[in-house]
């Protein structure tokens, strides 16, 4: 193997907006190969790309043929997606499968997307939570449990085989051009459900700062668990405001009441779930990571709400 | 020019909008911190308790300006009268005095932030949930922070046992330890009068899921309240066993209790 040998790296998750975002700013100095479990999508023809099950034996064609230095795992499902055992198989055991082959082609680094969603809304939270914080987010909604699951699996790898380097990113709300999660929804969309007098902090961050942040802790093997969120904050009702979207509240005490109406109605937009992200303040504490790694990123909340102003209709 | 900012006008001096600006502190770009706190409705809950501090409960406060211009410090005094107006006037103090004005932070009751509207907007103030947690990672923001150690014990005593200490918890005292924050103890007198409850139902509390449900007349009345703000005290960061930090609790609640007494002696007549 010579030195000039430019890196391999696997990137899943490969139809959303970030992982597209981070093959755009790796693939000049990278050999890359991109997978999805939800479609093929077209890279150009210098990337190969798959739609894949990690669970099928065929993914480990990928390790052998591909030889890959390095993993950027984003492929996993949100909360709104699929049923909650599709979502534990492709999440909690795809992600064991995606890291057994890891280790057993010898990959040397490893980035696992998580999300600050797995330590839980709840009213007793502290503001500024770090690393160490207990996951609560299991206890309180089953739809949350593989969020939290991939993330102690992610974990164990992490101590018992130090040597695939992985790292584990606890981002924000990720938000802009063709972010298709729940808030990225709500804030593109010309009425937001509220819960009436409750108004969370909330921190969020641009895709392009985000797939900075994925790049960045690529190339510096650090070990560990890390939150990425700006030193930035914005009342979630404020930023609706500043989108551009009409508020309707929906009554919020006592908590049967919203809970049943969410229940009922089943908005894709605001399930019931993560009623409570929009109830209390998950408030993370990205400085370890910017210490670390120096991040920085460059996209105000300014800038992100004037696009959703300014997008109504998101393509 | 739209409501909002013709209400301001109306609302918040224009000396007091200066004021808030000058007033150096850690914020993001749209004027919030992580804890909730929001420049604006500040303005708005400052201008609010001018009227409340100097009209309605005559407020005469000693020795602020014992707080120190910059850094960590625990503003630590007695809790009374069921609502936490006490912490409301010790902020008020510190946000208006001349020189150094800070923006005071009110640790407060787990219950609050479950409470609609009322929950946010003690947080858009500076009010925070109070956990270890939230007032470490203030202290090491440099921010001054009022705590009351006795907690709902201190607010939701009766009349009878009016400016009587109740036990102080010895959380603030490993805080300040270890972010070597000063601490400044302070006696409040006249609060205790503001809603005297002859009785609390602790069941009605408990079904409500309250702290405490005080039986009291519904109104709060207006006596005459003096703060009384003592000489910053230094404590070191040495191990010591919980026994000499509770030893230094009682020294701090011994100072306090010393500020209430001078508060009493000053007091001429309760209204």
């Amino acid at each position: 193997m010579t030195e000039q040998r430019r890196p391999h790296i696997l990137i899943t998750g490969a139809a959303g907006a970030l992982a597209q975002q981070v093959i755009e700013q790796l693939r000049d100095t990278c050999d890359l190969v991109a997978v999805d479990f939800r479609e093929q999508v077209y890279l150009g023809d210098d990337i190969p790309s798959y739609c894949i099950d990690f669970n099928k034996r065929v993914f480990e064609d990928l390790f052998r043929r591909y030889q890959f230095d390095g993993v950027i795992h984003m492929g996993r499902i949100m909360s709104s997606q699929l049923t909650r055992m599709r979502r534990y198989n492709a999440n909690v055991l795809g992600t064991q499968k995606l890291l057994d082959l890891s280790h057993k082609y010898g990959i040397k680094r490893v980035v696992v997307l998580s999300t600050f969603h797995v330590y839980g809304a709840v009213a007793y939270n502290p503001a500024l939570i770090d690393e160490a914080a207990p996951l609560k987010s299991a206890g309180l909604s089953a739809d949350l449990i593989d969020s939290v699951e991939l993330e102690n699996l992610a974990n164990i790898y992490l101590w018992r085989y130090p040597e695939l380097n992985i790292t584990i990113l606890r981002p924000c709300n990720i938000v802009g051009p063709g972010v298709r999660n729940t808030i990225s929804t709500l804030l593109a969309s010309e009425r937001a459900p509220v819960l009436a007098g409750f108004s969370p902090m909330m921190q969020f961050i641009h895709i392009d700062d985000m797939a900075d942040a994925i790049v960045l802790a690529y190339k510096k093997p650090t070990r560990g668990v890390y939150n990425v969120a700006p030193q930035d904050w914005v009342a979630y009702q404020h930023a609706l405001k500043l989108c551009g979207c009409k508020r309707i509240q929906v009554p919020s005490i006592p908590p049967m009441v919203p809970k049943m109406i969410l229940g009922t109605l089943k908005l894709k937009s605001f399930p019931s779930y993560l009623m409570a992200f929009f109830k209390y303040p998950v408030v993370i504490d990205g400085r370890a990571f910017v210490n670390e790694f120096g991040f920085e990123p460059k996209r105000p909340l300014k800038e992100i709400f004037r696009f959703y102003r300014e997008n109504k209709r998101p393509v | 020019m739209s409501l909002a900012s013709f209400l301001k006008t109306r609302l918040v001096p224009a000396e007091l909008n200066e004021h808030i600006n000058r007033i150096r502190k850690p914020i993001g770009s749209l004027g919030y911190d992580p804890w909730g706190y929001n420049n604006e409705a500040m303005k708005y809950g400052l201008s609010l308790t001018k009227q409340i501090y100097e009209k309605y409960f005559r407020v005469q406060a000693h020795g602020v300006e014992n707080i120190p211009a910059d850094g960590p410090v625990l503003i630590i005094a007695n809790h009374s009268g069921q609502l936490p107006i006490d912490g409301l006037l010790i902020g008020y103090a510190l946000a208006s005095r001349e020189k150094d004005a800070r923006i005071p932070r009110a640790m407060i009751e787990r219950f609050f932030p479950t409470v609609p509207w009322l929950g946010n907007l003690l947080n858009e103030v500076g009010a925070v949930l109070g956990d270890p947690v939230n007032c470490a990672k203030m202290l090491a923001n440099d921010e001054a922070v009022i705590v009351f150690p006795e907690g709902v014990r201190g607010s939701g005593k009766l009349y009878q046992d009016r400016y009587q200490l109740k036990r102080f918890g010895n959380g603030f005292m490993h805080l300040a330890m270890k972010y070597k924050a000063p601490i400044v103890p302070v006696g409040v007198v006249g609060c205790e009068e503001t809603i005297p409850a002859i009785a609390n139902i602790k069941p009605l509390a408990k079904a409500l899921g309250i702290p405490y449900a005080p039986v009291a007349m519904p109104v709060v009345l207006p006596a005459k309240v003096h703060l009384n703000f003592g000489a910053p005290m230094y404590f070191d960061d040495l191990e010591i066993p919980e026994e000499q930090v509770t030893e230094r609790v009682e020294k701090v609640k011994a100072e306090i209790s010393r500020l209430i007494d001078k508060g009493l002696s000053e007091r001429k007549r309760l209204f």
